[in-house]
Parts: structure tokens; sequence; C-alpha cells
């Protein structure tokens, strides 16, 4: 299958690359924890703070009212991306600050449903938030069990998914296994019940099409700086009409109307979500990731890292190590495994002696890992400008470090 | 850092086991790599005259601990105590980055629970986490 992309077309748009690491060239395969930056992203935040930079939403002067076009545009731009309006998208500063927004608002329109439902796959960011809230609130933590190949146990979903759930909450794609969930299924079944569902799309969102009315979900959270923008910010989606119902998370400057000494009334949508001075620059960057990401086709995109995978899964497989995938159909381009007799933080480390950027450890999924029996993994996971040249420079790095431990192949 | 004094003592540790009498025993888990480490020593008249370690870990924890084993007999609680990071950075003789440097402490972090806490084998009450 040829690529859908020219990735080596792509990966001169980055920067970065440019560099080398121990004298070799730099090849980057820890998409998952965040990507590379591509020159139309970094010349917009420089455009930004080098010709409009101004506060928000207050002066009456042309800067001012030119960085707040910028951001309300990024509103916008990132909307259309998802299949949203734009004061349905909210802000951040991450995936996790969405979720934990969520955790902190969403409560009051649990009634008296008293179960919050995720799966075992989850990572930190959309466990210990939901993990916390049950704490408070006295609520009860429920998981969907993760079936032998990594995939998700529908029937499990089926049987947990009551009347008495109040939230579903899910990743779309596992950052620990690259597991694609049937999020679609999910959100039907909740909702068949008249469950909420959040989706934590930060592994999605940079990879593949998202729209979140094919979905279904209610609330979608992803983060700028794993979809080439930068640090700092990210987005929560969430349905107008929940959000509406919702109380704010932080309270402050920008997301009121009118204050007095002793009471205030919220601003609209998404103002209400975005206490004091945002991340301006952040969030025009992450709109210029957009449109970059658009140009290219998420599609296509993720056709090209579908591509990858399966070359990757099948190169590993000559080697004498534990795959955790699901699989190319139920996959995406995140692949963990384990060299038989060599720790994940040894491969990691040796493999940067060859200028090759993974991850290994538990991947912020430690319950998961516990579950797995494993302390760890070693971790490729793909972005856009990845090629199959850096497929086959993992696989010279591996055979250097089987000959190096000894391994028994 | 994978020099070949590293990869031989991973691949053969010394002093790898448990001791039967152990009078000095202490654990250590690093829940952030899974590296998991136990060092029992026998102590006589405030001297060392046996030592073992158990686990799992990376190279670079299990290379450290097997040579750290090789330098305590024969030496007082007292010393023990006064083993620093830098001998241990001394033992392992390579350049360490720093997303290593507690793997390679991970020993002396256990030698000196084992020497301070001073616990029997049979009490295994305290676990501590790093």
């Amino acid at each position: 299958m040829l690529s859908a992309i020219n990735p080596s077309a792509l990966k001169k748009q980055f920067p970065i690359f440019k560099r080398k690491i121990h004298g070799k060239s730099l090849t980057y395969l820890d998409n998952a924890a965040t990507t590379q930056k591509p020159q139309a992203v970094i010349d917009t935040i420089t455009d930004y703070y080098t010709n409009h930079n101004a506060n928000i939403h207050r002066g009456v002067y042309q800067l001012s009212q030119e960085a707040t076009g910028l951001y309300e545009a990024a509103h916008a731009t990132i909307g259309r991306f998802i299949g949203a309006s734009a004061d349905e998208i909210i802000f951040t500063r991450n995936t996790t600050e969405s979720i934990n927004l969520l955790a902190h608002s969403l409560p009051p329109l649990f009634g008296k449903r008293n179960e919050l439902l995720l799966t075992e796959l989850e990572h930190h960011a959309n466990l210990v938030p939901w993990q916390q809230l049950a704490k408070r609130a006295g609520m009860q933590l429920k998981f969907i069990r993760m079936n032998s190949d990594f995939t998700l146990d529908l029937a499990d979903a089926e049987k947990k998914i009551t009347s008495k759930t109040a939230l579903v909450a899910l990743c779309h794609v596992s950052n620990a296994l690259g597991t694609i969930n049937p999020v679609q299924k999910i959100t039907q079944l909740a909702k068949a019940k008249g469950a909420l569902t959040v989706v934590d799309a930060a592994q999605s969102v940079p990879h593949m099409p998202v729209d979140v009315k094919r979905l279904g979900c209610d609330f979608l959270a992803f983060s700028g700086h794993k979809m080439y923008g930068s640090t700092g910010i990210g987005v929560l989606y969430g349905r107008k009409e929940l959000l509406e119902r919702m109380p704010p998370y932080m309270t402050g400057g920008d997301m009121i109307k009118r204050v007095s000494y002793h009471d205030a009334e919220w601003n609209d949508l998404p103002m209400k979500f975005e206490a004091g001075t945002p991340h301006i620059s952040g969030a025009i960057g992450l709109a210029a990731a957009v449109s970059y990401l658009q140009k290219i086709g998420m599609e296509n995109i993720r056709k090209h890292e579908e591509h990858l995978t399966a070359l990757a899964l099948e190169q590993l497989k000559k080697f004498s190590v534990t795959i955790y995938h699901p699989g190319i159909n139920h996959g995406a381009g995140i692949i963990s495994f384990n060299l038989r007799g060599v720790h994940a933080h040894d491969v990691a480390s040796l493999m940067d002696d060859h200028g090759i950027c993974i991850r290994g450890g538990h991947h912020c999924a430690m319950p998961l890992m516990k579950k797995l029996g494993i302390p760890g993994t070693a971790r490729i996971s793909f972005g856009l400008y990845n090629t199959e040249q850096d497929v086959a420079a993992v696989m010279i790095a591996l055979q250097s470090i089987i000959k190096k431990f000894g391994v028994k192949v | 850092m994978y020099r070949e004094h590293i990869l031989s003592h991973y691949k053969e540790p010394q002093h790898f086991g448990s001791l039967q009498h152990a009078t000095h025993h202490a654990h250590s888990f690093n829940p952030l790599c899974g590296d998991d480490l136990t060092m029992e020593l026998l102590v006589k008249k405030q001297q060392v005259e046996d030592v073992r370690f158990s686990g799992k870990g990376c190279a670079i924890s299990m290379a450290a601990a097997s040579m750290l084993t090789e330098i305590v007999v024969g030496k007082t609680i007292d010393q023990l105590k006064k083993l620093t990071k830098d001998d241990i950075f001394k033992l392992l003789d390579i350049p360490l980055s720093p997303g290593r440097i507690k793997c390679a402490l991970l020993c002396l972090e256990t030698l000196h629970k084992a020497a301070y806490g001073e616990q029997s084998k049979g009490d295994k009450g305290e676990h501590h986490d790093v």
C-alpha cells in the first residue's frame, strides 16, 4: 500500500528535524506524548506576539480588537474541525483540565444517578478526576472490562450501562495500547439509558477524522500540543444545551456579565467556562495547527499512520517481543511492546543513542499495566511526519539492543 | 551508559538471592518504572558479614545493586550509612542521563533503609515506595 501523504516532504516543514541527537538525525516516535511543531504554527504564534498582542474582550482599541478577533476565530476553526459550533468549544490548558472541569461542573446534572462508568483502558487523566469525584460524592465507580485482545468488552458495557449510570467516560484511542474504542456504540447504549458521555479524544483528534455528531457524545476533550499546537492549550467540547445548565468551573474575570459586591451573573458560552485571561497565543496557534491538519486531510493522515503501524507490527514480530496492540483493524498508530529480558527503560535509553525518541514506562495508565502484569512497556507512536525509514531505524536499533543484551531470539 | 561492565553485572548479578538469617532487611519499589529491590544483610558486631539482593528492574538499577553489594561486606553499619550518591556514581563509572539517576540510586536507598531500619527478616511490615 502506498502512503496517502508524502511524509518526507512534511518533515521538512518541522524545523526541529534539522537538529541532530547524539550526532544522528532525529527519529521522533513519541507523538502520543507530544508532537513536534510545524513552521506554520511557530510563525503564527510569533506573528501574534510580534504584531497583534493585546488582551482580549476589553480593549476598544484596534490591537485588542485584532487579538479578540483571532481568539474568537480560533473557537470557530476548532469547532468546524470536529463538527461543533464555536460556542461549544471551551479552551482549557489540556485534556486533564477539560476533564477536571467536567468532574467539577457535571455532577449537578446527574440527578439521582449514582454510578460513574469508565473503562479499564483509561489514562490517569480520565480516571483520577472521576475516582476523586466518586470519593467526594459517595458515587460508585465501575469499569468496562478489556478483552484479552486489548479491545473493549462490549457485552460488559451493555451490562454495566444502566438507568443508574450517570456518566460513561472513555478514551477514543488508548494512549497505552492504541485500541480504538467503539465510541459510537457506547454513546448509543448510554443514550438509551439516559447517561451522559465523555470522550477523551487526546489520541484520536490528531490522527483521524473526529466528528462529535457522528460519535454522538455529549463531551469531548483533547490537547493542543498532541496535535502540532503549543503546550498549555486544550479543548473541551460540550453540547450547548448541557454547558448552559452547568455551573462554571473557575470564576473571576471574563466569565461574568455583571458583578456586584455580593453576586455575579455568568457570561455567555464559551466565556462562562474561560475565566481569566486565556492562553490567547496558544488558541491562535492551535487554530493554525488545525488548518495545517485540514490541508493534509485527516483521512490521509489516518491512512498514512495505519500503513506505518501495519509495517511496524509486521517487522516487530520478527523479534523476541510481546506486542500489546489490538491489531490494525482495532488499533491506531500506538504500539506498546516489550523486548524479552530487557526493561522498557533500557530499550528507550538505547534507542536514544540512535537518535530515536520512544517512550518507556507505564504511560500514565498504572492500573492497566497492573492488569497486564507488567511494570510498563516500550511505546512507539506515530505522527504525520513519520516515514518508513523511521520504522526501519527502530528495527536496526532493536537488532543492536538484542546483540548488546544477548537476548535469545 | 550501557558499557560492558554494566551489562555483565546485569546478566550475572553478584550476591543475587536471599539470606536465611538476615539481620537487616529493606524493600524499595519505584512505581514509575516498576523497579523492585530487596536488600538483606547479615550483620554481626556492627559489621556486615554477608549480603544478598533480589528483585527486578532495568539494567542500570540491577547493575548498581550488584556493584554495591560487592563493597558492603566488611563494612560497619555506620560506614553503610555514610555511603553517598557519589559513591554509587563512582562504582557505575558511566555517564548517567538525568532520567536514569533514580534507577541508579534505588540500591543505595534500599541499603540505607536496611541500615537505619535494622529490620529483622520476619518483620516485613514496612514497605516503602520511592
